[in-house]
C-alpha cells in the first residue's frame, strides 16, 4: 500500500513540478504576478511530495518488505538497521530519488528564504529548478521506478552488496549529492539571470551562499568517499582516477573556481560572463557525472547501471540541460558589458589566474576519462589513464596555483603590491624550502613531485598563516586588542584562511602518503612477526567470528616499536549471508605521522596466512586537512552578510515587491 | 589601464596557460597510457621488457600456484595463455575459470610480472530488463523457506 | 570576433554529445574479453547426466543438428530469470536446448529444474567447471549455438531477455540454420 502511495506521490510531484516550470516563468515575461508567486506553494509542494516519497521508501527497505523489487535487490532482513536504511541510496533508482529530493530540497529553501530576492528573479529560478525536476521525475517514472514491485514477493532479499556496508559509503551519497544537486540552484539562478539580461553585485550575494554550501557539502562527499576507500578496499589507497571519482572531482574544481569568480562580480563588478558560464557548466559537471556513472558508457568498479536505454534518456537530459543554456548564453551572455578595470598584477588579476588554472585542470581530469572511450571509439583499442597520466598534467599544472593562493589574499583590489607580498612571504619560502630539502633527503629517489608537493603544500601552510597574522595584527598592542581584532575580522575571511589551511595540510598529506608509503607481504603462522619501517607486527592468532550478517576470520597483530607495544590490530576477511565474495577489512591505526595498515588474505592451506602490512606517512592529515576545508566552507557560510542575503532599505524592498 | 590592454593580457596568458598544459597533456599520452592486450595479441607481438600493459582473459584452470606471498597463474584467451606471476594479496574476486585484468610488465626474463590484479565485477546482479520482464509474467517464484540466492557451491 | 568566443562552449558540448551519442550503440563490446571460440569446432563434452540413471551428456549424440547449450546454476539468480525463455528457443525456433549444470551440486540442480521445469532435451552436470572453462565462459548463464557441423555459431553470455532472444539470438539461429 505504503509503496503505492510513494508511487503515486511521485507522480503529483511530477505534475507540481510541470506547473512550477512554466506558469512563473510565464508570469516573469509578462508581470503576472500571481503566476509568479506560484513558484513558492509549488515548491513546497513538490518538496512535500518527493519526501513522502522518499520516506516510503527507506520504509520498504527498513521493514524488509520484499515486495518491492530493489528492496529484494539490494537487502536482507538480517542486516543492521544503518544498512538497511542506507540500502536505499544504495543502488540506482533509489539514489535518483534521492537526486531528486535534494533537488526540491534546494528549490523549497529558496522559496522559503529568498524573500529579498527580486519577484521575477526568483520565479525564474524556481522555473528552472523546476524545469530540472520534470527531466529527472520523467526519467524516474519511466525507467526507474524505484517502486517496481514483485508478485509474489519473495522470503529474502539478495542483499546489499557487501563492499556498501560501511558507515563512510552510508553517508557518502546524501553528502555527495547534497553538493552535487545543490549547484543545480546557482544554475538555476544563473539562467535566470540570462533570461533577465542582468548579473550584478546583488546576485553574486543571493548566490554566494548556495555556492558555498554546495561546495562544502561536495568537499565533505568526496573526502568520505575517499576515507570509505581507504578503510575498506584493503590496498592503503584513497584515489583512484577512476571515472566515477572524477566524475565528482570536476564539479568541484569547477565549483572552486566560481567561488572565486563570483567575488569578483560581487566587488568589482568585472567577469560576469565567465561567472554564468561556470555556473552552468558546474552543474553540467555533475549532470555529466550522473551520465557516466548510470549510462554504461565507461565500466568502472562504482558503475551502477548498464542500460543503453537509460543512457539515451540521460544523454537526451544532458543534451537538453546544457545545450539550451549554453545556446541562451551564446545569444545573451555578450548583453553583460563587463565593470570594473584592474591591473594584471591585482587580487582581481591572481582570481583569474586561479579560475584559469582551475578550469584547465579540469579540462585535463576531463581528457583523461574520456580519452579511452574516444580512443576506442574511433581506433577500436582499449586503453586505461591512470595515476601517472593524471599526475603529470593535472599534479602539475595544481603547483602553479598553489604558489599563488598563498599570494593572492595580500594583493589588493585593481592594483597590488606583488612586491610586498613576496616580502611578507620569505619567511614561508624558507620552510617551504626548507620543507623540500627534508623530503629529498628522506628519499631521494622518489618521484619529483613529491619534494614539490611539499613544497607548495607547507608554503601555502605558512603563506596562510602569516597573512591571517598581519591581517589581525598579531604582534602589535596589548592582548585585548589583538582579541578584539581577531573578533571582528569577517567570518568569511576566517573562512578563506581555514579552507587554505586546510588544503595545504592535505596537499602535505596526500604527497607524504603517495611519495612514502611502504609495504610488506609475507605469509606468516600464529607466532611470527613481519617488520616494516621499525614497526614489529606479530601474528598472534586468527580465529573464526561471527557479525551479525557474516562469517570472518579474524586476525590478532600486536604491533610494537623497539619493543613498546603501540596497538593491537585486527583485520578481518569477511563472508556475507548471501553474497559469494568475501571482503576484507582492514585494521588501521592512524596516528599524527603515519597510519599503520594491516590486511590478512586467504590462508594457504599450512596453518599460515598472507599478510600484507602497510606503513603510510600523514595519511591523518589528509582527513584533517579536508575537515578545516569543510569548517572554512561552513565558516563563511556562517557570515551574516550573506544569510540576509542582499541588503536592501526597508524602503527600497516595498517598492520592489509592488 | 585600458580595457583593449587588459582583454590582451588576458588572451596572452589564458594561451600560456593552455600551453603549457597541452605539452604536459601530449607527454603524458605519449608515456603515460597502459595499452591493453590479450594474450594472443601478446604472441603475436610482445610488448619490451619494461613496457607496462594490461592483459586480459580468464584464469586458467589448474595454473593457480602459491608458493608464500609468490602467486603464479595462467592468463588465457582459449587461443594462447600468458604465464603471470605476482606478489601480493590477490583480489576477493579472483577465481580460476574468472575473468581477471593484470597490469605489469615483462622483464628482461621474460616472465610477465604483474603489479596489480584486477578481478572482474561478479557476474551475479539481475539486469533491470529482466527483472521488469519476471514482474511482468508474474514468475519470479518464492522458495520454502530458505533465501531465492544461494551461497557459493564450494567443491 | 567576440560573439564567437561565446559559441565556443555550446560547440564543444555539442562534439561531446555525439561521442557520447555513438558511445551508447548497445552493439559496442565493453567486454574486455575476446570471443575466440566462435567459428572453431565446440570443446568435447563429456559430462555426467544430472538425473539419476540418466546416460553420460556428449555433443556427438546431438551431431547433424543445430543444438544450443545453456549453463546454468541453482545458486545463480539471473539463470532463474531467464529460465522461462530457454523454452521458447525450442517452441519457437526448433532448437533444442542442452543444459549443463556448472559448479552446481546435482541435488541442488536437480531441486532447481523440478521446481522451475525443465526445458532441456539433455542436461550434465560440471561439477568441477571445465568444461565450462573449454567453452570461455566467465561466469552462468551462458547459451551457445552449436551449429550442426559442430561449430560453435553464436555465444550469448548473461541472461537472456525477451529483447536479448528477439534481437540476438534469433538471427543468430536464422543464418545457421541456412
Amino acid at each position: 500500500m505504503i509503496p503505492e502511495l510513494g508511487h503515486y506521490a511521485l507522480v503529483l510531484a511530477l505534475v507540481m513540478a510541470l506547473a512550477q516550470a512554466t506558469l512563473p516563468m510565464v508570469g516573469a515575461a509578462r508581470g503576472i504576478r500571481p503566476w509568479m508567486q506560484l513558484a513558492k506553494p509549488a515548491a513546497l509542494a513538490q518538496f512535500a511530495f518527493v519526501v513522502f516519497a522518499f520516506l516510503a521508501l527507506m520504509l520498504a527497505f527498513a521493514s524488509s518488505d520484499f515486495s518491492v523489487a530493489i528492496v529484494t535487490q539490494h537487502s536482507h532482513s538480517e542486516q543492521p538497521l544503518i544498512y538497511k536504511l542506507s540500502g536505499t541510496w544504495g543502488n540506482h533508482e533509489g539514489s535518483l530519488l534521492l537526486w531528486v529530493l535534494i533537488l526540491t530540497i534546494f528549490g523549497a529553501l529558496v522559496a522559503l528564504f529568498g524573500e529579498n530576492l527580486p519577484p521575477r528573479l526568483k520565479a525564474r529560478t524556481l522555473s528552472i529548478q523546476a524545469m530540472i525536476s520534470v527531466g529527472f521525475l520523467l526519467f524516474m517514472l519511466l525507467t526507474s521506478n524505484p517502486f517496481a514491485r514483485l508478485n509474489p514477493a519473495p522470503v529474502e532479499g539478495e542483499e546489499l552488496n557487501p563492499l556498501l556496508q560501511d558507515p563512510g559509503l552510508a553517508m557518502h551519497p546524501p553528502m555527495l549529492y547534497l553538493g552535487y544537486v545543490g549547484f543545480s540552484i546557482v544554475f538555476s539562478f544563473a539562467v535566470a539571470a540570462l533570461i533577465d539580461g542582468k548579473v550584478d553585485a546583488a546576485w553574486a550575494r543571493w548566490v554566494r551562499p548556495w555556492c558555498l554550501l554546495s561546495w562544502t557539502t561536495l568537499t565533505g562527499g568526496i573526502v568520505l568517499g575517499s576515507w570509505w576507500a581507504y578503510n575498506e578496499l584493503g590496498w592503503g589507497g584513497w584515489w583512484f582516477w577512476d571515472p566515477v571519482e572524477n566524475a565528482s572531482f570536476m564539479p568541484w574544481l569547477i565549483g572552486t573556481a566560481l567561488l572565486h569568480s563570483a567575488l569578483v562580480v560581487e566587488k568589482r563588478d568585472a567577469l560576469k560572463s565567465w561567472t554564468i558560464l561556470l555556473s552552468i557548466l558546474t552543474f553540467g559537471f555533475s549532470l555529466l557525472g550522473t551520465f557516466l556513472v548510470r549510462s554504461g558508457i565507461i565500466t568502472s568498479v562504482h558503475a551502477f547501471a548498464d542500460d543503453p536505454t537509460r543512457g539515451v534518456f540521460i544523454l537526451a537530459l544532458l543534451a537538453i540541460a546544457i545545450g539550451v543554456p549554453l545556446s541562451l548564453y551564446a545569444l545573451r551572455a555578450p548583453v553583460l558589458r563587463g565593470g570594473g578595470l584592474f591591473a594584471p598584477l591585482s587580487r582581481e588579476g591572481a582570481l583569474v589566474m586561479n579560475n584559469l588554472l582551475l578550469a584547465v585542470m579540469t579540462a585535463t581530469v576531463l581528457l583523461g576519462t574520456l580519452y579511452p572511450l574516444l580512443l576506442e571509439l574511433t581506433t577500436g583499442r582499449t586503453i586505461s589513464v591512470g595515476g601517472p597520466f593524471y599526475m603529470a598534467t593535472f599534479g602539475v599544472l595544481a603547483l602553479p596555483l598553489l604558489l599563488l593562493m598563498a599570494v593572492g589574499p595580500f594583493m589588493g583590489w585593481k592594483r597590488g603590491d606583488v612586491r610586498g607580498a613576496l616580502q611578507r612571504l620569505i619567511a614561508a619560502g624558507i620552510c617551504a624550502l626548507g620543507a623540500a630539502i627534508v623530503a629529498v633527503w628522506i628519499k631521494s629517489d622518489g618521484p619529483l613531485l613529491a619534494p614539490l608537493g611539499l613544497l607548495v603544500g607547507v608554503w601555502l601552510l605558512v603563506g596562510t598563516l602569516v597573512e591571517f597574522m598581519e591581517r589581525i595584527r598579531l604582534f602589535e598592542g596589548n592582548p585585548a586588542r589583538i582579541w578584539n581584532r581577531a573578533r571582528h575580522s569577517p567570518r568569511a575571511a576566517y573562512g578563506m584562511t581555514l579552507a587554505h589551511l586546510g588544503l595545504a595540510v592535505a596537499v602535505i598529506g596526500m604527497t607524504g602518503a603517495a611519495a612514502w608509503k611502504s609495504e610488506n607481504i609475507k605469509v606468516l603462522q600464529p607466532g611470527q612477526a613481519l617488520t616494516l619501517q621499525g614497526y614489529e607486527f606479530k601474528l598472534e592468532s586468527v580465529q573464526g567470528i561471527r557479525g551479525e550478517n557474516y562469517l570472518a576470520d579474524q586476525a590478532h597483530f600486536v604491533v610494537s616499536r623497539d619493543g613498546d607495544v603501540i596497538s593491537n590490530l585486527y583485520p578481518e576477511r569477511r563472508q556475507y549471508l548471501v553474497q559469494p565474495m568475501p571482503t576484507t577489512e582492514a585494521a588501521i591505526r592512524s596516528m599524527p605521522f603515519a597510519d599503520l595498515y594491516a590486511v590478512i588474505g586467504e590462508p594457504d592451506g599450512k596453518g599460515g596466512w598472507i599478510v600484507r602490512i602497510y606503513h603510510e606517512p600523514l595519511v591523518a592529515w589528509i582527513w584533517f586537512g579536508a575537515l578545516i576545508m569543510v569548517a572554512g566552507g561552513l565558516t563563511s557560510l556562517s557570515d551574516r552578510r550573506y544569510r540576509v542575503g542582499a541588503p536592501v532599505r526597508a524602503g527600497a524592498a516595498q517598492a520592489a515587491k509592488a | 589601464m585600458s580595457r583593449k590592454r587588459l582583454r590582451l593580457y588576458l588572451v596572452l596568458a589564458t594561451l600560456v596557460v593552455l600551453g603549457i598544459a597541452a605539452t604536459l597533456i601530449l607527454r603524458a599520452l605519449n608515456e603515460e597510457l597502459v595499452f591493453f592486450h590479450s594474450p594472443t595479441a601478446i604472441a603475436a607481438d610482445r610488448p619490451d621488457p619494461g613496457t607496462l600493459f594490461r592483459l586480459g582473459g580468464l584464469v586458467e584452470t589448474g595454473t593457480v600456484e602459491k608458493q608464500g606471498e609468490q602467486v603464479s597463474f595462467s592468463v588465457t584467451d582459449l587461443s594462447s595463455a600468458v604465464k603471470v606471476t605476482y606478489r601480493g594479496l590477490l583480489p576477493d574476486l579472483f577465481r580460476e575459470g574468472q575473468g581477471v585484468i593484470v597490469e605489469g610488465a615483462f622483464d628482461d626474463s621474460g616472465q610477465f610480472v604483474a603489479r596489480e590484479v584486477l578481478a572482474k565485477h561478479d557476474e551475479t546482479y539481475m539486469p533491470p530488463e529482466v527483472a521488469k520482464a519476471l514482474k511482468e509474467s508474474g514468475r519470479w517464484k518464492e522458495t520454502e523457506g530458505k533465501g531465492t540466492a544461494q551461497p557459493a557451491v564450494t567443491q | 570576433m567576440r560573439r564567437l568566443i561565446f559559441l565556443l562552449p555550446i560547440a564543444i558540448v555539442a562534439v561531446l554529445v555525439a561521442l557520447f551519442w555513438i558511445g551508447l550503440d548497445p552493439k559496442r563490446d565493453k567486454s574486455a574479453l575476446p570471443s575466440a571460440l566462435v567459428g572453431k569446432p565446440a570443446p568435447a563434452v563429456d559430462l555426467a547426466g544430472l538425473s539419476d540413471g540418466a546416460p553420460r551428456l556428449t555433443l556427438a549424440q546431438f551431431k547433424g543438428q543445430l543444438v544450443a547449450i545453456n549453463f546454468f546454476a541453482s545458486w545463480c539468480l539471473p539463470c532463474r530469470a531467464e529460465h522461462p525463455l530457454l523454452k521458447q528457443i525450442t517452441a519457437e525456433f526448433g532448437v533444442p536446448v542442452i543444459g549443463i549444470a556448472w559448479k552446481d551440486k546435482p541435488e541442488d540442480s536437480r531441486a532447481f529444474l523440478a521446481e522451475l521445469g525443465d526445458p532441456y532435451v539433455a542436461t550434465g552436470t560440471d561439477q568441477n567447471g571445465r568444461t565450462g572453462i573449454d567453452f570461455g565462459i566467465t561466469g552462468v548463464p551462458e547459451t551457445f549455438l552449436i551449429g550442426a557441423d559442430g561449430t560453435v555459431v553464436y555465444r550469448f553470455a548473461g541472461p537472456l531477455s525477451p529483447d536479448g532472444l528477439r534481437e540476438q539470438l534469433a538471427p543468430a539461429i536464422a543464418e545457421a540454420k541456412q
